[in-house]
């Protein structure tokens, strides 16, 4: 099929960007969107122009590296799926497609659709940790956990980190993300006795980073590629009101 | 710790949530419109004079002062934050795909519902406290003439119909988002929110919708 | 020269102990005095770097992707071995070493596979400690399942995301120590020349993916926890940035690399759909628990697998190896699938594939128990090609997936270059010629968690009164200036072809010549048809871009690293002849079609040496002994 791509062309972090038209033909519809942009890139090369840039590493959906707005909507018009999960079945031959990098203060851009996601590993370093040093750990069944809560920290662990919820809040709130971390680590026996500094000190740090606050949309949970859900968001804020009052 | 964003959240979530409790008081007060009318011009008075002059209702009243002025400043503080926390403009946005319109506009929902009160305000709180109305029969001030005669007016009685419905959404989104700022993450508590939000929601919006209607329709007749 | 593997001495099961107990150790007060230099961030490299830096020593831990949770140990999912016994069925630490050893074909180390099932219980208290959320029972007590290759089951597991889970712990950790100011991150950092100095690893060269910058970084280790090069044959279950480039540039430094074209080729992959394929997605091996693989008895059978009725099916893995079944190992179900499909009984469009069928077990255990197991992967199927597996058979076909060679290392992880260590899957050492299912997660957590932090404080403890290198020394001088001189030369380059077309050349030719079975003649026309792609590499190719972020510059780096570890591969081949374990030459087999190792000329690692001129490269033994274990054939019959 063919295709128009408009997609957004930056230098650098502080130089001004616009979007670029390029027309795409042959594009397969069992390529993964990844592959069409390879497809485009080595078009560039034979004409001699830079390359799109863009974020990319394991293309199965599990890195959380790549991640791009595709006609606007955080990892394209499915949800819950990567954009490197994202094919081109999903689209019409002839269809105009928009491309552009997630776009949230805390979230420079690099260039073209790359962008840079440290604040997330700030928020991690702020306490998103269960503080146990290799070699102390007891035997490993001395700590019971039943199925349902080792079941429910998993589905806010599976969080991969991608930036799908920043990009797609009006906000630009990481509470999502934040929330999953906080969320996980809270509900196991082991990660309860940090909860409550944990969570000041993550929600601190999110604030210091630039992102927005939540204001409930239940946006994030749409586009996230690992269905996180969004009452992660309440247990943080339960977290949070929680240390409020009973930390000394 | 600082003061994050999550402590204004949490006080937005107060003083909304207190505001939802005053408006339970307040509409049923206000039912005593639906009486006939000489029957509701004497009790409605009535009323209006027994909060006018009960301490622990001014005590309520100031609280309510203060929580409209907490929730709007509070939202400005929040709005700068976000408006701060977004990067550049997307030149092609779909994002609402993701989401319902309500939740994404509060602000300009507030803003309507912030409009409204001060003709609200103006209208019957001002002219109540500080004008001198005249008495009806019992020596209470006749401040049901003075409704009733608002509503007997069409393009009134529309503004007030489209700013309830400005308040229905923002109740709507607000009550279950003040629950979650609150903590509430248990999924069975959270679909019990759910549910009493959308009763809570339709009987106030209802309820307050259907009085200048019912007061125009009967000055017609 | 003789390769001392320094294997301590004692008993077998005494070893480690043994070595522990002598090792030598740094005053808490000097280890601050010492920094450490990792590169990678997965498992080993995130577990060595926390370790080492809860210790107290400095580290600077260097990764290319954005952020060190991305490392491509995140995208392993079946599960991690461990000798825990929590099922009571007979497991043990020797037996663990035994299906280790024998799973590798009797090409690995007793002493080293012995460590690893050793340390593999510890392994789990410490990721539970960290809050991994391994599947639970309702009682509260760890779950297991088995895994391919062996009878007990002794797989830990968080459903399909068992590595990511692992490395968000590794990654928590370290993020615990840069927040302590013990560690410092280079994330979008790419190694491109190791540092020697009198013989021993004094630093690196990186390049920041941001500026462009070229940057000297001193230390008085270095730790390559770089991962596997499967990605030499481009369509691989490995992320798009795996490559070779830090082992390789070791390597022509000084470290030798062994074991080069042991490749396990992971046999439930996605097939190929077309020439602009980029990666072959896997499905976790633990679907092999409650999948069944067959494909048509008649070759060129055109119908929709699912009306292909049941006695027209050949379930060829549960017909020619009954004890074992769906679940033989890798090599053994992968080379199973490559005969029938090269038989003509393949599936799907491109009749690559085979049938991994669940309709058995789903109408057995009932959808419910199947989607709780496995629901990630199905839905993973599902968004890549349009098909429910709930319904009808997926298809599935090997790929490259795990590189068993590696750097060379002796038994203290230490490459031949002093105060280089190698860990996780960039080193050869535990798998011999294959790897067991939900090993590599094992070895690179041991490796990094509890082998490093005894070696390398052992290393370091001699170096206490050595001379303190600044990154000022002309011998940093002189790597970064290789390091401009390449980048320098790529971008000015005229050529006509990009770096992805050399890549793809490169991986069709060692996929068809060097991939699941060679033979001397395919060989040794894949050395000459690389010869001449690495002539026309350093003559048409063409970089476009800039010296700052540029994803293209970076690829011609790693292409032409590939280049030359291609050749090595197909040597590593030629010169081994018997078949064992994932290589199998096809001069070397039964009338059955299975595999003939020999031991009588072969039982050896081999190590090959840089040499800096035609042919590149010099062979060195390290001769296998083993003590305690009788090498047999490896039957799964």
């Amino acid at each position: 099929m063919k295709l128009s791509l408009k997609i957004w062309r930056q230098d650098s972090f502080d130089s001004e960007g616009s979007m670029i038209s390029y027309q795409l033909d042959d594009v397969s519809v069992n390529m993964s969107f990844l592959e069409m942009l390879d497809l485009l890139n080595e078009t560039l090369v034979q004409k001699g122009e830079r390359v799109i840039e863009f974020d990319h590493d394991c293309r199965e959906g599990i890195c959380g590296q790549c991640g791009m707005m595709i006609n606007g909507r955080a990892h394209g018009p499915l949800s819950n799926t990567t954009t490197c999960q994202l094919h081109m079945r999903s689209f019409k031959d002839g269809d105009t497609i928009y491309v552009e990098p997630f776009r949230a203060t805390a979230f420079p851009i690099v260039r073209d659709l790359k962008v840079d996601r440290k604040g997330f590993d700030h928020i991690i370093q702020a306490g998103g940790f269960i503080t146990a040093s290799t070699g102390q750990p007891p035997e490993a069944n001395s700590i019971l956990i039943s199925h349902q809560v080792t079941e429910a920290a998993f589905d806010a662990a599976a969080c991969i980190g991608c930036g799908a919820c920043v990009a797609t809040c009006k906000n630009s709130s990481a509470a999502l993300f934040t929330s999953a971390k906080i969320t996980h680590l809270a509900l196991l026996p082991q990660g309860k006795l940090e909860a409550a500094g944990r969570v000041i000190s993550m929600v601190d740090q999110m604030d210091a980073e630039g992102f927005g606050h939540c204001s409930n949309t239940e946006a994030c949970e749409v586009e996230c590629p690992q269905e996180i859900s969004v009452l992660h968001i309440a247990r943080m804020n339960y977290e949070y009101n929680k240390a409020l009052v009973f930390k000394t | 710790m600082k003061a994050t964003t999550l402590q204004h959240k949490l006080w937005m979530s107060g003083t909304g949530l207190f505001m939802c409790f005053f408006l339970i008081i307040h509409l049923l007060g206000n039912l005593q419109l639906f009486l006939p009318p000489e029957r509701a011009r004497e009790q409605f008075n009535w009323y209006s004079h027994l909060l006018a002059g009960n301490i622990i209702i001014e005590i309520v009243a100031y609280v309510l002062y203060a929580s409209i002025i907490g929730h709007t400043v509070y939202a400005i503080l929040i709005t700068r934050k976000n408006a701060g926390a977004n990067g550049t403009k997307y030149a092609y946005d779909k994002r609402g795909a993701a989401s319902v319109w309500y939740s994404r506009n509060m602000g300009l929902l507030g803003t309507i519902i912030f409009l409204f009160l001060i003709i609200h305000f103006k209208d019957f709180w001002y002219q109540y406290k500080f004008t001198n109305l005249p008495l009806d029969a019992k020596g209470n001030k006749d401040l049901y003439t003075i409704v009733v005669k608002a509503y007997q007016q069409l393009w009134y009685v529309l503004v007030y119909e489209v700013a309830l419905i400005a308040l229905g959404f923002h109740l709507l989104h607000g009550f279950f988002s003040a629950a979650r700022t609150l903590g509430v993450f248990h999924p069975k508590y959270v679909k019990w929110i759910k549910i009493l939000g959308w009763i809570y929601t339709l009987v106030i919006t209802l309820g307050f919708m259907a009085m200048p209607v019912f007061v125009y329709l009967n000055s017609l007749s | 020269m003789i390769l001392d593997a320094k294997i301590p001495a004692g008993e077998l099961a005494e070893k480690w102990n043994n070595y522990k107990k002598h090792a030598k150790l740094v005053n808490p007060a000097n280890r601050k005095k010492f920094d450490i230099i990792v590169v990678g961030t997965g498992l080993a490299g995130a577990s060595c770097a926390a370790s080492l830096a809860e210790q107290g020593y400095n580290v600077k831990s260097f990764c290319f992707q954005d952020t060190a949770r991305r490392a491509h140990s995140v995208a392993a999912q079946g599960g991690v071995n461990a000798a825990k016994n929590y099922k009571n069925d007979g497991d043990s630490v020797y037996r663990m070493f035994y299906d280790t050893i024998k799973g590798g074909d009797f090409r690995s180390r007793e002493a080293n596979v012995y460590r690893l099932a050793e340390c593999s219980a510890e392994l789990i208290d410490q990721a539970v400690a960290q809050g991994v959320p391994f599947a639970r029972e309702y009682g509260g007590y760890l779950n297991n399942r088995s895994f391919g290759g062996v009878q007990v089951s002794r797989t830990f597991y968080a459903r399909g995301q068992t590595g990511q889970q692992l490395l968000l712990g590794a990654y928590q950790a370290l993020m615990r120590q840069v927040s302590l100011g013990k560690v410092k991150t280079f994330t979008r950092h790419e190694m491109l020349e190791l540092v020697v100095i009198d013989g021993k690893a004094k630093g690196i060269i990186a390049r920041d993916l941001l500026t462009g910058q070229i940057e000297r970084h001193a230390a008085n280790a270095v730790v390559l926890a770089t991962g596997g090069y499967g990605k030499v044959y481009y369509l691989s279950t490995l992320a798009m940035g795996c490559n070779s480039s830090a082992i390789w540039r070791a390597h022509k430094k000084g470290a030798f690399m062994s074991g080069v074209s042991w490749i396990q080729f992971h046999p439930t992959s996605l097939p190929q759909s077309g020439e602009h394929q980029s990666k072959l997605t896997l499905m976790s091996e633990s679907l092999r628990n409650d999948g069944r693989i067959w494909v048509p008895k008649k070759p060129g059978d055109d119908r929709v697998p699912k009306e292909i009725p049941e006695e027209e099916r050949d379930y060829y893995l549960e017909r020619r190896y009954p004890a074992f079944g769906n679940l033989s190992p890798r090599d053994i179900a992968s080379r199973a699938a490559k005969e029938r499909i090269d038989a003509g009984c393949g599936v799907g469009p491109m009749k690559n594939a085979v049938c991994l069928d669940f309709s058995k077990a789903i109408k057995e255990q009932g959808k419910e128990k199947i989607k709780e197991k496995y629901s990630n992967l199905f839905t993973m199927y599902e968004k890549i090609n349009g098909i429910n597996a709930y319904e009808q058979p997926m298809l599935i076909s090997p790929a490259a997936h795990f590189t068993m060679g590696g750097l060379w290392v002796d038994y203290r992880l230490m490459t031949t270059i002093p105060g280089l260590f190698a860990l996780g899957e960039a080193n050869f050492s535990d798998h011999g010629a294959n790897r067991l299912g939900a090993n590599s997660l094992l070895q690179a957590c041991v490796d990094g968690y509890f082998i490093a932090p005894y070696t390398i404080p052992d290393y370091l403890a001699d170096e206490m009164k050595a001379e303190k290198i600044t990154t000022d020394h002309p011998a940093f001088a002189a790597a970064e200036n290789e390091v401009k001189v390449q980048l320098n030369q790529f971008l000015q380059m005229k050529g006509h072809l990009s770096a992805d077309h050399y890549h793809k050349t490169l991986g069709k030719l060692l996929y068809d010549k060097c991939g699941l079975s060679r033979s001397k003649e395919g060989l040794e026309v894949a050395i000459a048809e690389i010869k001449q792609l690495r002539k026309s590499f350093y003559k048409d190719l063409k970089i476009t871009g800039d010296d700052k972020v540029n994803s293209e510059l970076e690829k011609a780096g790693r292409v032409a690293d590939y280049l030359e570890l291609g050749e090595l591969m197909c040597y590593d081949a030629l010169t081994r002849e018997e078949s064992c374990g994932a290589h199998f030459r096809e001069e070397y087999q039964t009338a059955d079609g299975e595999a003939v190792r020999n031991d009588q000329d072969f039982c050896f690692v081999s190590a090959w040496e840089w040499k800096d001129k035609d042919p590149g490269h010099e062979l060195h033994k390290e001769p296998l002994v083993f003590e305690n274990v009788a090498l047999t054939v490896r039957s799964y019959k």
